[in-house]
Order: structure tokens, then C-alpha cells, then sequence
């Protein structure tokens, strides 16, 4: 494991880092929005639209991921909708934890009192409205620190796109160490890469937590 | 302004008004008295309709109170409602509070609802707390905070439902002042309450509610003072001995 090794490793290594964190934020932006509708539809009082996205919901958390991921990278093609592998990657990873997201953010908007909900509709808001300026702000306040979780969830499970082909950092490392055979140099700096992302990932979700916890300073 | 003519409502199977008659004309104070499950909450809640009844008349200005017609947003800008446990917004400051209803329901412009609101808070006694979170005032102020809200709107009516059996005895007399202000400048309100010397003093009408019907109503003197139901003699009676009146 010497330092030469190693910086010739690092210039891919980092590479790789860098479509991890692509395909991380992109399918996290995917989870958030699709998730947020999954909760709207499971919340809803019009019973098939509620039916519906806790179909959905089920469905998408019954299957693994990588299911998921070679479905829509391998199958998809034969009915015509051709994807590269990072964009099915980035979709595949993003519906597969909208699930996720989604069983945050109702637990969030059914933790919130009704009371706020009467009072919201006594001022003469329209429901939309009421979930819209009451509901979801403290919803998502309350959902926040499972937010934060997932989205660090979701740096790790990244790696998965690499059985789609996807160049990330994972799938970087394979190649290397496939050519090199330095199993050790080279999975150790993929952990310690890994590590790099994740802990001040999480350590700055901490901090964003205790800023918008209700009451808290903002 | 308000009428209610035979209300029925259930609650599944459990009939909870059986024929109520109400009517409220402008600038009256009317306190609605009885025992707990008499249906208070659930009469007040179906003027403004957060609660849905099975038959019968509830109209406001002359429209009839129905959920789940549009209308029934219009309805509810015109009587506003206090709630026993405040129900401010958390998230929001007190002056945003005030603000909610006629800026972003009524679209109103946002310098003169900012100017409206403070001044409302100064009314209720609070204008120096607008910056603060509701959770960081005490139960009567969080109340006085609530009125404000409701006041905002500019209603033409307020519902009160308990507005004080949530708070600490010495926070009882600040809200009951506000209210009392009210209701010397004319504000039409409705008010489920426990507080007989309120009632005497303000109401135009009590009404004692029973098992889901008004079994009497009347100036306080008479209710409250030379009840004819043994009903509402009997609770009178179990009030007067609790020591829940002054
Ligand atoms: N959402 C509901 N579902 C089922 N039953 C209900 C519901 N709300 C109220 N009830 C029942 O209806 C009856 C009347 O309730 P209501 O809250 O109107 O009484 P109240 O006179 O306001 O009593 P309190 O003084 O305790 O507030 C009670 O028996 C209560 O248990
Ligand atoms: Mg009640």
C-alpha cells in the first residue's frame, strides 16, 4: 500500500466519488417529490386516491432494490423506453426510496394535532391551503431527522447502481482492483471515501436538525 | 344572524342533538351552559361547520351551513372561532398568527393587515410579545393570542368553546376581560363556558343544553337566578358546590 499506488488509484477513486454524489442527490430530489405525493395520496379523505398510493407504497417497499434497478435498466428497453445506466440508476434508486420517504412524511403530517387542522379551517382556509401553510411546515419539521437519515441511507445504497453499470465510486473500485488484484489498497480507500462523504454529511444533518425544530432559533 | 332550527346530529349510532332551536341576532352574547357530553362543542361546531349534522336547519346571514359546499369558506371568515386549547400555529410567530387569516385567506394588503394585526395584539394586551412563539406564552396570553386571530378576520360573530377550562385559575380573569370588552363593543358571540359569573354578568341569553336539547334559555337572571327545570336546578346546583363560580 504505498502512497504511489495509491495516488495512482485516487484520480478514478474520485471520480467515481463524484457520480456517487450525482446519483445521490439527483435520486434523493426524486424520493423527496415522489415521496411527498405517495404521503399526500395516503393521506387523502378520497378513498381510491388513499387506496392507490398505499398500493404503491407496498409495492415499491415489497420489492429490493436491485429488482428495481434492473427492471427499470434491463426490461424498460423492451417496451421502447431506452435509459442510460446513470439515469436509470438515478430513477431507479429515487423510486425505490420515495416508499421510504413517503411513510416519513405521513407518519409527520398524522403526528400533527387536529386541533391545528380546525383551526386552519376556521380561518375559511381551503384544504389544499390548510396542508399547504399549517399541516406540511410542521410535518415536515417533525420529519426531518428521518429525512436526514434517509438521505445519508441513500449515499450508501448508491452503490447499488454499480450493478447497473453505473460508474460510481463502488463500481470505480471494482474495475481497479479487477486490473490490479490490491483487493486491500483499494476497498480500503472505497471505505474510507465512503466514510469522507457520510460522516460530515451526518454531522451537518444534526446541526440543520436543531435549527428548525419548532421553538428553535431560525 | 345565526338560526338553528330542529339540529340533528348523531355520532354513529349515538344521537348527540335532538332537536335544537337556536337563534342569535347581531350584537347578542348568548352562553350555552350544561353538563359535559350535552352536546355544547358539537352545537357550536355545526354553526361553523367543522361538524357535520344529519338534519335540520343551521344557517349563517341567511346561507345554510354545509361542509361540503364552497360556500362554506365565505361562512367561516364571517364567525370565527376560539378554541379550549388555543390552537395557535407553532411555527409561526404571534403576529404571524393574527396575520394568517386576512393575508392569506382574505388577501388582503400586507401593510395595513400588519398594522391591523398589532394593533389587535395591543388591544388583548400583548402588543410587545409579536415576535414570540406561542409556545413561549403562558396559556392565558396563548388565549388572548387566539382571540386576536380571531378578531382578524373582522367576523361578524365568535364562537367561544370553553375558552378559559384549559387555563390556570389566576389566567381565568385576563381572557374573561378581553371577552368582556367584546362584548361591550357589540361583538355578536356564542360561548360554551363554565363560568357562571361571566354569564350572568354579559350574556343577553343563557341557554342550558341537556342530553342534546335546550331545556331552557333565557335572560341569565332567570336561568341562572330562578331556574324552572329541576334539570338545570340540579346543575346549577353541582357547579355552585364544586366551587366553580365566583
Ligand atoms: N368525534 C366524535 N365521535 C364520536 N362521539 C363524539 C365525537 N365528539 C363528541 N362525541 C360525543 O358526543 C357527545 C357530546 O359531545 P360534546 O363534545 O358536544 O359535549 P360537550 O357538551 O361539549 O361536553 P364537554 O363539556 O365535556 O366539552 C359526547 O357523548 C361525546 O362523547
Ligand atoms: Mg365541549
Amino acid at each position: 500500500m504505498s502512497f504511489d499506488t495509491i495516488a495512482s488509484y485516487m484520480p478514478l477513486l474520485l471520480q467515481g466519488a463524484l457520480v456517487t454524489v450525482q446519483v445521490t442527490a439527483l435520486s434523493f430530489v426524486i424520493s423527496t417529490l415522489l415521496g411527498l405525493l405517495l404521503a399526500l395520496m395516503t393521506v387523502s379523505k378520497v378513498a381510491p386516491v388513499a387506496l392507490a398510493g398505499r398500493s404503491i407504497v407496498n409495492v415499491i417497499r415489497g420489492l429490493p432494490i436491485i429488482v428495481q434497478l434492473f427492471y427499470i435498466y434491463f426490461v424498460l428497453p423492451e417496451f421502447g423506453i431506452d435509459l442510460t445506466a446513470f439515469q436509470a440508476g438515478v430513477i431507479g434508486l429515487g423510486v425505490a426510496y420515495s416508499a421510504y420517504q413517503a411513510e416519513n412524511f405521513r407518519a409527520g403530517i398524522e403526528a400533527i394535532d387536529p386541533g391545528q387542522v380546525e383551526a386552519a379551517e376556521s380561518l375559511g382556509m381551503k384544504s389544499a391551503k390548510v396542508m399547504r401553510r399549517v399541516v406540511l411546515p410542521q410535518a415536515l419539521r417533525i420529519a426531518l431527522p428521518p429525512y436526514g437519515n434517509t438521505l445519508v441511507m441513500m449515499l450508501k445504497d448508491s452503490s447499488l447502481v454499480s450493478t447497473i453499470t453505473v460508474a460510481e465510486m463502488t463500481r470505480q473500485g471494482q474495475l481497479i482492483a479487477a486490473s490490479t488484484f490490491d483487493n486491500l489498497t483499494v476497498y480500503t480507500l472505497v471505505a474510507l471515501l465512503y466514510l469522507a462523504l457520510s460522516l460530515p454529511l451526518t454531522f451537518m444533518l444534526r446541526r440543520v436538525e436543531k435549527r428548525f425544530a419548532i421553538g428553535g432559533k431560525r | 344572524m345565526i338560526t338553528i332550527e330542529a339540529l340533528h346530529k348523531k355520532f354513529g349510532e349515538t344521537p348527540v342533538l335532538k332537536g335544537v332551536d337556536l337563534r342569535v341576532e347581531r350584537g347578542e352574547v348568548i352562553c350555552l351552559i350544561g353538563p359535559s357530553g350535552s352536546g355544547k362543542s358539537t352545537l357550536l361546531r355545526c354553526i361553523n361547520g367543522l361538524e357535520r349534522y344529519d338534519d335540520g336547519i343551521v344557517e349563517v346571514l341567511g346561507t345554510p351551513v354545509d361542509r361540503d359546499k364552497k360556500s362554506i369558506h365565505e361562512i367561516r371568515t364571517q364567525v370565527s372561532m376560539v378554541f379550549q386549547r388555543f390552537n395557535l400555529f407553532p411555527h409561526r410567530s404571534v403576529l404571524e398568527n393574527v396575520m394568517e387569516g386576512p393575508l392569506h385567506v382574505q388577501k388582503r394588503p400586507l401593510a395595513q393587515v400588519r398594522e391591523e394585526a398589532q394593533a389587535l395584539l395591543d388591544k388583548v394586551g400583548l402588543g410587545h410579545r409579536g415576535d414570540a412563539y406561542p409556545q413561549q406564552l403562558s396559556g392565558g396570553q396563548q388565549q388572548r393570542v387566539a382571540i386576536a386571530r380571531a378578531l382578524a378576520m373582522k367576523p361578524k360573530a365568535i364562537l367561544f368553546d370553553e375558552p378559559t377550562s384549559a387555563l390556570d385559575p389566576e389566567l381565568v380573569g385576563e381572557v374573561l376581560k378581553v371577552m368582556r370588552n367584546l362584548a361591550a363593543e357589540g361583538m355578536t358571540m356564542v360561548v360554551v363556558t363554565h363560568e357562571m359569573g361571566f354569564a350572568r354578568e354579559v350574556a343577553d341569553k343563557v341557554c342550558f343544553l341537556h342530553d342534546g336539547r335546550l331545556v331552557e334559555s333565557g335572560p341569565p337572571e332567570q336561568v341562572l337566578g330562578a331556574p324552572e327545570h329541576p334539570r338545570t336546578r340540579e346543575f346549577l346546583r353541582r357547579i355552585l358546590d364544586s366551587g366553580d363560580a365566583p
